[in-house]
């Protein structure tokens, strides 16, 4: 067939690749400002949590029984803010889908981009990559000032000690796949509502109903939800923060990586096959 | 050049693409013409492969959309308007999606500015008006400088400045001998932008033809005649049905079709009629349009018993000479 070239210059060797992809999706990520006051919430919940923990443990650490201060583990009590700055990144990694298609941009998205899954990788890539560079600034700033406001009043970690460090990266790796995990719910509802609903059902209302459970049953299902797996994969002396029988921490990290793989699949599938 | 084959698309219980085929020359303006829920937003997106169709191909210069090496400077589209994040400017938004087709930052700012939106281009973009985000979907439209073109209504929400800006544009475009297809309800514009019809109804190829064919085919051609004494009137009708007239009632006058306005005042001379009024008449393209697509309206209003368009229910434009 003969085509009429047009005004249109000649088109470049190769072809759209997951590199351009990756550098709209950081334009994108960055230009929005629900990116940024998801980050503050984040930032603020894990922050503050944390402070409130130890400043209240610092302050009755005199009166602890015995029982308390054998299982007292500084590291855990410092990064329990983590279990509050999940629920905003997870907001963030369901807006990140979400958001294009109530905005419509979802469209543009796949016009420029016909290859969705390429679409979905880089969203992926890049909300990891700022969801993890978060996530570790605030596991190291939370151990820290809550060391601080436990020195002197109570005994404190340091990073040099076995556990410690680990527990503390923990605390990033958790936001991170996390977030990943509501990026995926988000690919597979579209809707941020119904998104954010099923998150926060999934993360603070599910562990509410298996704490009402024989402790039979809650022992044999404690292990395998994402609260346990988030005290597991911030804490040093296991049991601290949980009351549950839990998988160890790299066990209950990688079951975390697989919830969020499965969402990804699962919305990966239904995202090259649905109609934009 | 575009070329839809067969196109058939069902949402459920609807079918809103039945059977679809047409070609979208280079070079041409080609109107997309439809009644409300007729299937043109519906055929868009099987175009650009964001739905898939039930049956039937598509192919944008003999390649389906998906094997596009570079889509944006293939391709361009106005899918919707205001298709943006409230949130993002208008430059981070077309910024955006120049980063994944390698599109040089340099002609963001370039198509902002030939779109009008230079000034407002950093400003976040849930304060836009309907026309400027129709303009922004224009400039994502221009942005890989494709050789193909897609609008879905572009004209929506605009100033009539606005609407000589697009056709300007569009005529241009075509003139620099690219593809350009661009749905509309408003035959009386596509009239002034379009070379060529594809004309749907219903989710099916109705028309698809030159506009001055279907110009030529459709335009209704009539003469309004007036008179007053209802014994001339009488006289006049059968003078006229004598010599192959059709005559229909509106509203006191007498439309006649089938002769030119000499004739009927030499006819009406020679029954000795007095006539009032004597003015060649010429139903607008608008109606027939609908006229063509009457059958297929999906939301019609149907209130009186004979929905039948009457000469006095329709815009008349008076032939000129
Ligand atoms: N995503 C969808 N899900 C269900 N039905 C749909 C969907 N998209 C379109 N339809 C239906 O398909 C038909 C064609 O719709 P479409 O939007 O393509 O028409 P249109 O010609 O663009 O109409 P308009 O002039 O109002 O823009 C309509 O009956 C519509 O309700
Ligand atoms: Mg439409």
């Amino acid at each position: 067939m003969s085509v009429v070239t047009a005004g249109a210059p000649a088109l470049p060797p190769g072809s759209y690749s997951l590199a351009g992809a990756l550098r709209s999706e950081w334009t994108k990520l960055r230009s929005v400002r629900s990116t940024t006051w998801s980050l503050v919430a984040t930032a603020v919940l894990t922050i503050a949590i944390g402070i409130l923990a130890t400043t209240t443990e610092a302050g009755r650490w005199a009166h602890a029984n015995t029982g308390d201060r054998l299982a007292f583990d500084p590291t855990s009590l410092s990064l329990a803010g983590f279990l509050f700055g999940q629920l905003a990144i997870g907001v963030l990694g369901v807006l990140v889908v979400s958001a294009e298609y109530s905005t419509g941009t979802i469209r543009a998205t796949f016009g420029a981009v016909p290859h969705r899954i390429t679409v979905l990788a880089a969203k992926v890539a890049v909300f990891s990559g700022v969801a993890f560079v978060i996530g570790e600034v605030l596991a190291f700033s939370s151990f820290f000032i809550g060391q601080a406001l436990l020195s002197g009043s109570a005994p404190t970690a340091a990073l040099s000690q076995p556990g410690v460090l680990r527990a503390v990266i923990g605390g990033g790796l958790f936001l991170t796949v996390l977030g990943l995990f509501a990026l995926g719910l988000g690919t597979i509802v579209r809707h941020s509502a119904g998104a954010i609903t099923a998150f926060v059902g999934i993360f603070f209302v599910v562990p509410l109903i298996v704490e009402a459970l024989p402790s039979s049953i809650k022992d044999a299902v404690g292990k395998y939800l994402p609260d346990n797996i988030g005290a597991t994969m911030t804490t040093v002396k296991q049991g601290f923060r949980t009351d549950v029988p839990t998988f160890s921490p790299w066990v209950s990290f990688a079951l975390l990586c697989a919830y969020a793989a499965v969402t990804l699949i699962i919305g990966g599938i239904l995202l090259a096959r649905r109609d934009a | 050049m575009i070329e839809a084959r067969g196109l058939t698309k069902h949402y459920g219980d609807t079918t809103a693409v039945s059977d679809l085929s047409f070609d979208v020359r280079p070079g041409q303006v080609t109107g997309f013409l439809g009644p409300n829920g007729s299937g043109k937003s519906t055929t868009m997106r099987l175009i650009m492969g964001l739905d898939r169709p039930d049956a039937g191909l598509v192919t944008l210069n003999g390649r389906v959309y998906h094997d596009l090496p570079w889509p944006l400077r293939e391709v361009g589209a106005l899918l919707e308007a205001k298709a943006i994040h409230p949130g993002r400017s208008a430059f981070d938004h077309l910024w955006a999606l120049a980063q994944t087709n390698d599109i040089p930052r340099s002609r963001v700012s370039q198509v902002l500015d030939q779109v009008g939106l230079a000034s407002v281009a950093r400003r976040r973009a849930g304060k836009f008006s309907l026309g400027m985000g129709q303009r922004l979907g224009i400039a994502g439209a221009l942005l890989g400088d494709p050789e193909i073109l897609l609008f879905d209504e572009p004209i929506n929400g605009l100033d009539p400045e606005g609407i000589r800006w697009v056709r300007h544009l569009l005529r241009g475009l075509a003139a620099e001998g690219r593809t350009v297809f661009v749905s509309s309800h408003l035959m009386s514009e596509m009239a002034l932008t379009a070379d060529r019809l594809v004309v749907i109804g219903r989710g099916r190829l109705i028309a698809e033809m030159p506009v001055a064919e279907f110009i030529a085919c459709n335009s209704r051609q009539f003469v309004r005649v007036r008179t007053s004494k209802p014994a001339e009137v009488t006289a006049l009708c059968d003078a006229l049905a004598g010599a192959g007239a059709q005559v229909a009632d509106d509203d006191g006058a007498m439309c006649v079709t089938g002769l030119c306005a000499a004739e009927i005042g030499e006819l009406a001379a020679s029954v000795g009629a007095t006539l009032h009024e004597l003015s060649p008449q010429m139903a607008s393209l608008e109606d027939a349009f609908m006229e063509l697509t009457r059958d297929s309206v999906e939301f019609g209003v149907h209130d009186a018993p004979d929905d039948d368009v009457r000469p006095s229910d329709i815009e008349l434009a008076p032939v000129k000479r």
